[in-house]
């Protein structure tokens, strides 16, 4: 595999360096001290695998990947652990190394490079994958880097919580790093509608209604005023 | 602290290549002093952000040099400056100053 390393920390650049020269596979074709120098460079060559610093000045990694319509896979190296959610956001991603880098630790990225189905698009993977399952009353999860797979009907509700989100089920709750709008795109309309900014509703689980607020298992859930007439319109009354 | 600076991370990496070790520790020696003296103003400067900044580019040197509780000790200096806390600073700067001493024994 060609590969580029990005760091500004020359020290880095050369520990990375030394570790692929312990892997026959990897060919390192050129390091860069930030991305600026990266994109001209793939403009014009085609690679296989990046090794990229995330915490760069003025240009950090994610603003490089955002650049670039086809990313190959890229393994981040980073001091920082906070950034592992994002990461996962982003399919050209395979790998989350933490420095100081260890080869045990090294070999086990490349491993996830070498056997990861590349895939062309960098469109953010999105914590809530449908596609088509949405269809088959399916959604799946990721929590921990596990994709779970939840039964679309048996959500009772899903309440924003900052910059994650609870989905209460008849069974189990779950929390996840997405907002309700990405997950209302996923849902079925005839089934869940948001009664509150922070509130999206499975309205087949509403118990009983009474005046701002519907009860759906244990919980009280606050319907906003204007979101009201849209959720009376949807109830089958007498 | 208890913690004293090593080339064990180094030397595994290196796996015999002296060339390699003396490649990094050249580096680290040559980066280490001008990260430590930004760090410095920032910091008397009050420039705390940019201080995290540096202390975040350090970091790695300090986890390099077999600094374990020094490292977490980084971790925390860093995002504490993030927030105008200075309290891990004086633990922090003993963690430099035995790295200073120890580079210059390379």
């Amino acid at each position: 595999m060609n590969c580029i390393i990005i760091d500004d920390e020359e020290t880095a650049r050369a520990i990375i360096q030394q570790l692929c020269s312990q892997v026959d596979e990897l060919d390192v074709i050129e390091e860069f001290p930030n991305a600026i120098q990266a994109i001209k460079f793939l403009n014009k060559n085609e690679i296989d695998l990046i090794f990229l610093d995330i915490h760069m000045p003025d240009f950090t990694g994610f603003d490089f990947i955002d650049t670039l319509k086809n990313p190959p896979n890229i393994v981040l190296t980073t001091s920082d652990k906070n950034f592992a959610l994002e990461a996962f956001e982003y399919e050209c991603i395979v790998d989350y190394l933490v420095k100081p880098i260890t080869l045990p630790r090294f070999l086990k990225a490349i491993q996830k490079a070498q056997s990861s189905a590349r895939t062309i698009s960098h469109e953010p993977k999105n914590n809530l994958s449908a596609d088509t399952a949405s269809e088959k009353n399916e959604l799946y999860i990721n929590i921990d880097r596990r994709l779970i797979k939840i039964s679309i009907p048996t959500i009772n509700l899903i309440e924003a919580k900052g910059d994650y989100i609870l989905i209460k089920t008849e069974e189990q709750n779950y929390t996840v790093h997405s907002t309700l709008k990405k997950i209302e795109e996923k849902l079925p309309d005839d089934l869940f509608l948001k009664v509150h900014r922070s509130y999206v509703i499975n309205i087949k689980k509403i118990i009983d209604i009474e005046d701002n607020s519907v009860l759906i298992a244990k919980d009280v859930i606050p319907v906003s005023r204007s979101n009201r007439p849209e959720l009376m319109k949807r109830l089958n009354m007498l | 602290m208890n913690e004293t600076p090593n080339l064990i991370y180094i030397k595994e990496l290196a796996a015999g290549s002296d060339a390699f070790e003396q490649k990094i520790t050249s580096i680290v020696k040559r980066e280490f002093p001008e990260e430590q003296k930004e760090f410095l103003q920032n910091y008397e400067s009050k420039s705390y952000a940019k201080a995290a900044e540096n202390v975040h580019k350090l970091k790695h040197k300090i986890g390099m040099l077999g600094f374990e509780k020094g490292y977490q000790t980084a971790v925390d200096f860093e995002e504490g400056l993030k927030n105008n806390d200075t309290s891990l600073y004086p633990k922090f700067i003993l963690i430099l100053e035995s790295i200073e001493l120890f580079l210059k024994t390379l």
